[in-house]
């Protein structure tokens, strides 16, 4: 194939055209062509293994895949991101405040929030929040134990973990906004509260949605971390079944391909909001 | 005519950068203002000091008889909450140099926003008077195009016409053409000159010499954060009485 066109390309000259006009050859790149072959084989043979591997068992998983307790686990894992996410974003937007604000004690104290939470395994703060009751026995008269559930556990520590780099997040998406900005809304006198949420948070949002998206899918796929105390999401679902049925590697497919397609339908969601936030911004792709 | 703003003593640092040392001004109503002088002089710190963008260290500015950041009670200037010189603000319409349009906001958006929710105006009657000014400033087909979709002198002039949305009694423009390429000045030049025509009283900070011989009333020089001289551009310009006026003249025409 690439004799064939090394060929035509040196007949060219031979052809002349009307005027006297060099014809432009594109440089060839053999090299290009044989990586794509040697990947698109490589893929081929591992797409073939997994489809041909009976050990996958793909009707196992086709039979799981819509199954209730499945289902369920599923659903735990989506409404614990969608709130650990909306209470982390809320949290982490306060701190960014605190942290920018020019009161000292307000913007020491939401840089060693930050510090500190960025500074604890999820996983070690998950177990803490989990043995609470060992430091406090009762809290308001009530039983810490059954204050904090593993449910309530999960979703405190994961927003704790969440606000710290939302804050950092949202903190960079305002100093990404012109101080001119800040400037002309003051001169035309709108108030605050007019200018952060109509100025300011807007503009702010372009530089915020592109790691807030990154953060959301990373909070889908780290909820996985909470079957550690118990929560029942959608990686405890699966494992309970394949403890009781031993069928470990279809039931983790069952998983794997379900964070799989959330995960995309996010990214499809992100594309949109980062769509509509680019308005007036000249290039929107 | 009555005084549109009185500056008094007015000092202002940076750190240990003194920028205002003693600032004495006063701007009649109806009348056109230019300030001219090097760069770093203090003109455009001046002009934020106007509507309080700058706090000043010393002296008073007051614009149509009131303090504009202040309360003053005896022989003391109480600084006021910000709501209250938020509301002072919008009878001094502010113009920049880098034009600081809302970028996600259309030309209309942009214009309706403070008379909508500074000053409370009806959707409805805000949209109509917009569109007005924007005819006024040659820009009526432009109302639902995005500022970036415009040129810097389109842009510049949208800015214009924001300001004057909100009706103001004065309008201070901080070097509104220095962004603008070459053939765009004109443009902007011409809005403003149409203003100075209806007797709006404008403070404007420009290098632009000639613009400052045909609408000014009265030039200001200033250099090193202190007023040089200030008379009729006729005055000031042609017979320049101080040695550093004569020397920036020279360097700028």
């Amino acid at each position: 194939m690439s004799s064939d066109t090394l060929a035509k390309a040196s007949a060219a000259p031979d052809a002349p055209e009307h005027e006297d006009i060099p014809r432009i050859v594109p440089h060839r790149r053999p090299g290009q062509w044989t990586a794509a072959v040697a990947v698109l084989v490589l893929l081929g043979l591992a797409v073939n293994s997994v489809l041909r591997n009976e050990a996958f068992r793909w009707d196992l998983v086709a039979d799981y895949f819509t199954s209730d307790s499945v289902l369920r686990g599923l659903w735990l894992t989506l409404w614990l991101t969608a709130v650990v996410m909306v209470l982390g974003f809320a949290l982490g937007t306060l701190l960014a405040a605190g942290r920018l604000s020019a009161n000292p004690v307000l913007s020491s104290v939401s840089w060693g929030y930050v510090w500190l939470f960025r500074s604890i395994p999820i996983l070690v703060q998950l177990l803490l929040w989990f043995n609470i009751g060992a430091l406090y026995p009762q809290v308001f008269g009530v039983k810490t134990v059954n204050l904090f559930t593993p449910v309530a556990v999960a979703i405190i520590g994961l927003t704790l973990h969440e606000a710290a780099y939302a804050a950092e997040v949202v903190r960079g998406g305002i100093l990404s906004v012109d101080r001119g900005q800040i400037e002309a809304a003051q001169a035309l006198g709108l108030g605050r509260w007019r200018r952060w949420w109509r100025i300011v948070l807007p503009q702010a949002m372009r530089s915020i949605v592109p790691p807030a998206g990154n953060m959301l899918i990373g909070t889908l796929k780290g909820t996985s971390i909470v079957s550690v105390i118990a929560v029942q999401d959608l990686l405890f679902s699966v494992q309970l079944v394949y403890h009781r049925t031993y069928q470990v590697i279809p039931l983790l497919m069952v998983a794997t391909v379900w964070y799989t397609v959330v995960t995309s339908l996010l990214g499809v969601g992100q594309h949109y909001v980062e769509k509509y936030y680019a308005r007036g911004a000249g290039h929107t792709r | 005519m009555t005084v549109m703003v009185d500056i008094r003593k007015v000092h202002k640092s940076f750190g240990t950068l003194e920028v205002l040392k003693g600032i004495d001004l006063s701007v009649r109503a109806g009348e056109v203002t230019v300030v001219l002088g090097p760069s770093g002089s203090g003109k455009s710190t001046l002009l934020r000091t106007i509507n309080h963008l700058e706090k000043v260290d010393r002296g008073t500015i007051s614009v149509d008889g009131a303090l504009v950041g202040y309360r003053r009670s005896g022989d003391r200037l109480y600084e006021l909450p910000e709501r209250e010189v938020l509301r002072r603000r919008t009878r001094i319409g502010f113009v920049f140099q880098n034009f600081n349009l809302f970028p996600h906001l259309t030309v209309l958006d942009n214009v309706i926003e403070a008379p909508v929710s500074a000053l409370k105006r009806p959707r409805k009657e805000a949209v109509d008077s917009a569109r007005r000014l924007l005819e006024r400033v040659g820009l009526a087909d432009k109302a639902d195009a995005y500022p970036r979709q415009l040129s810097g002198g389109q842009q510049q002039r949208v800015a214009i016409a924001r300001a004057l949305a909100l009706e103001p009694k004065l309008l201070l423009f901080d070097e509104p053409t220095s962004a603008l390429d070459p053939e765009l000045v004109g443009e902007v030049l011409d809005v403003i000159r149409g203003l100075a025509d209806q007797g709006t009283t404008m403070i404007v900070v420009t290098h632009e010499i000639g613009f400052a011989r045909e609408v000014a009333d009265t030039v200001v020089f200033m250099d090193d954060g202190r007023i040089v001289e200030q008379g009729p551009p006729a005055e000031v310009l042609e017979r320049p009485g101080e040695e550093r006026t004569r020397l920036f003249l020279s360097k700028v025409l």
